[in-house]
């Protein structure tokens, strides 16, 4: 290691711990999706199916999410509809 | 009651065999009569690591198959006593096995054996999970680096998820964490994650830490267990992690950088 290199080390944060903060994020992020069931999807697919019926939405109008704490879980819908002019 | 032990990870080529093999080994030398299944159908490579290539006449598959008895199929070990291998088909597809097959052989050696150890091929596809299905424990094999800590993540859902515990709802799989291919060196450098950044991600319990170390290749070589080469820090790393298997507290070792001393230094030690 040269006397440059022992200068740089001092601010910019080891590779280690660059490692350190993309796995905890990534982990956390592929363990709340592990926990969501099969059928979620499919369902998305079908409200939006249901909501086209009525009103022109895009597929990526409509957010869906379920959350589990420890006695109950809450599905949140969210649908953006288009602007009413 | 037979223990049965998965040695997973998710990534390839961290150190599956190498530590069911060693560990199997470990356990067998406590007095416990244990048997090591190559559950890496197609890819066996468990008798290779442990020396018993050339004696390999019936394997897994025949025995599922009724084409072989299981005192036919299983192998002795020449080295420990109380220590058997099933070997994995080679020839055959993945679909070979079934987890109706799968049980009937984990009963079969249940009735005889103190533990079973199920050395499991790499991914999280039909094989892994054949593998991990009855498991009581996992030893998930780890090495410090970004892919295989996310791997044993996902492979840690699936213990979570599609176990024969979890389905049943049964007491969860004890998990174990073995980090191996260690570099002390390098994580004092902040080139490597740390035991604990890895134990921060993961969250389970730590069984051993085995270092990087040029006796695990030799070993392989020669077909030996690593756990066999006593001086070795890799063969102390796995003795220590089977007694931890078994109960024992034992603080962690090699995780410092050793201090070569001068006269080593000289002879290039």
């Amino acid at each position: 290691m040269g006397i440059f290199d022992y200068f740089k080390s001092k601010n910019a944060p080891s590779s280690a711990s660059v490692a350190k903060d993309r796995l905890q994020i990534i982990v956390a992020h592929e363990r709340t999706k592990r926990h969501q069931p099969d059928y979620l999807p499919q369902m998305q697919q079908e409200i939006i199916d249901v909501i086209r019926k009525y009103v022109q939405i895009g597929s990526e109008d409509v957010q869906i999410q379920l959350d589990n704490t420890d006695d109950c879980s809450v599905l949140e819908l969210n649908v953006t509809l288009p602007d009413q002019n | 009651m037979a223990k049965i032990i998965v040695v997973t990870s998710g990534k390839g080529g961290v150190g599956k065999t190498t530590s069911s093999a060693a560990i199997g080994t470990g356990i067998a030398l406590k007095g416990h009569k244990t048997v090591i299944i190559d559950f890496d159908v197609g890819l066996r490579n468990l008798d290779l690591i442990m020396g018993c290539e050339r004696r390999v006449v019936y394997d897994f598959v025949n025995v599922i198959n009724k084409e072989a008895t299981l005192s036919q199929a299983l192998i002795k070990d020449k080295r420990t006593k109380d220590l058997f291998i099933l070997p994995a088909s080679q020839t055959r597809d993945k679909d070979a096995l079934t987890i109706e097959g799968v049980q009937e052989v984990l009963e079969e050696l249940a009735k005889e054996f103190d533990y079973i150890i199920c050395d499991s091929p790499a991914g999280i596809e039909k094989g892994a999970q054949m593998a991990l299905y009855f498991a009581d424990a996992a030893i998930v094999v780890t090495n410090p680096e970004v892919s295989s800590v996310r791997d044993s993540d996902r492979i840690l859902g699936i213990l979570q998820s599609k176990s024969k515990r979890a389905e049943e709802g049964k007491e969860p799989i004890e998990e174990h964490l073995l980090l191996t291919r260690y570099h002390p060196e390098r994580v004092a450098l902040g080139e490597m994650l740390s035991v604990s950044d890895v134990e921060d991600i993961l969250a389970i319990p730590i069984l051993g830490v085995v270092p990087e170390s040029e006796a695990v290749l030799k070993a392989s070589n020669q077909g030996t267990p690593v756990i066999l080469d006593t001086v070795s820090e890799a063969g102390q790393a796995y003795l220590d992690a089977v007694e931890r298997l078994m109960g024992e507290e034992l603080p962690l070792r090699f995780l410092e950088v050793q201090k070569k001393s001068f006269m080593k230094r000289l002879l290039g030690g």
